[in-house]
């Protein structure tokens, strides 16, 4: 038998798949808000030169704008509390998809107009009521952080449930559509308020609010949109996603590739 | 083309105008399309005040707007061509008035 050639490799670091669970708990949740943000901004971006109309390109890329600022300054801040150098473009450009956290909602495609405007309405009511309680945060930089993200989100879910009630107040083919939306995307809604172990111990240190609590005033703002907006509250169905720990559907993967295409092609890019 | 039906379609158009800060009048800024005043103060809220250029908005129908009709430019406004006297150029303004 012959000796096998002599192996020179250095020993190969393990590529890291999957939610990196040793990583600090708070680390992972800021990911969870991060990525959130950044994964509806870039969704919204895909309507800039798209937008049914000038004026509504500039409402969806105005938006997407808050979004990616508070996820600039929750990434940062994640990269922080890791500690192992990683700023804000590391975190956004050199994830794997099972490493994002965000829940599944935020990365389905835009579809048409009123889709758009659908999952926009579900996450922004979420937001709001997250952020206004992630204001008082026991982590005064997540508080600052909401303090500056609930003034904006107040606006989004302006916006976004303006058109809602046009759209399903509207024609019966605006009505239809977005009532298809609204139970395409609902399946998805179940998991932003589901509480697990992250977000039970950062209720318990304080740092964010108990989801039940998010839940109910999340429950109610969508109740009185769609009532006045006359559509029909869809059946909750039990969920087969779970973004927040990386189980995506097969959507992000789609979309980061197109969002990290430059950062992947060119390591270091910088303009 | 059967442009009645084209006009239909179009949202209706708006005028916008902003206050720069307390104490200003409101400027025109320029128009935009929206469905409902709602929809106008939103869109001049993402079209015009991007950059803070305001503290309050005012949206106004475009046809709601009465203009004077050009034809008559020179019966309305040239009489008050060789009326010097109607500037008020022969008051000293105080030093401590600053808005005027």
């Amino acid at each position: 038998m012959k000796a096998a050639p002599p192996v020179e490799a250095a020993p190969v670091e393990a590529p890291q798949i999957g939610a990196p669970q040793a990583a600090p708990p708070l680390f992972r949740y800021l990911l969870r808000l991060g990525d959130l943000s950044l994964v509806l901004g870039q969704r919204l971006g895909e309507w800039v030169g798209h937008a049914p109309v000038l004026e509504e390109d500039l409402g969806l890329a105005n938006i997407a704008l808050d979004l990616i600022g508070q996820a600039r300054l929750l990434l940062a801040y994640a990269g922080e509390i890791e500690g192992r150098g990683r700023g804000e473009d590391d975190l956004a450009f050199l994830r794997e998809h099972a490493e994002y956290l965000n829940p599944t909602l935020a990365e389905q495609p835009n579809g048409d107009f009123g889709e758009t405007i659908v999952r926009q309405v579900l996450i922004d009511a979420f937001q709001l009521e997250l952020y206004e309680r992630l204001a008082s945060s026991s982590d005064g930089r997540v508080a600052a952080i909401a303090a500056k993200a609930v003034k904006e989100t107040r606006y989004h879910l302006r916006y976004s449930s303006g058109w809602l009630v046009r759209l399903g107040d509207g024609t019966a083919e605006s009505r239809a559509r977005v009532q298809a939306a609204l139970e395409r995307l609902w399946p998805y809604t179940g998991e932003l308020c589901e509480e697990d172990e992250l977000d039970r111990e950062m209720a318990e240190r304080g740092v964010a609010p108990r989801l039940a609590e998010v839940r109910d005033g999340w429950s109610r703002r969508i109740d009185e949109i769609l009532a006045e907006a006359r559509l029909e509250r869809p059946r909750d169905r039990p969920r087969t996603w779970f973004g927040k720990r990386g189980e995506h559907s097969e959507h992000l993967g789609y979309m980061l590739a197109e969002m990290q295409y430059m950062q992947r092609a060119y390591p270091g890019a910088q303009w | 083309m059967d442009s009645t039906a084209d006009d239909k379609r179009e949202w209706p158009l708006f005028e916008i105008f902003i206050r720069a800060r307390g104490g200003l009048d409101h400027k025109h800024v320029g128009s935009l399309h929206a469905t409902d005043a709602r929809m106008a103060i939103e869109h001049a809220r993402d079209l015009y005040t991007r950059r803070e250029e305001g503290v309050s908005i005012w949206a106004v129908r475009s046809v709601d707007i009465v203009a004077s009709d050009p034809e008559d430019a020179e019966s309305l406004f040239e009489p008050a061509r060789d009326k010097i006297y109607r500037h008020p150029t022969f008051y000293q303004i105080p030093d401590e008035v600053k808005t005027l």
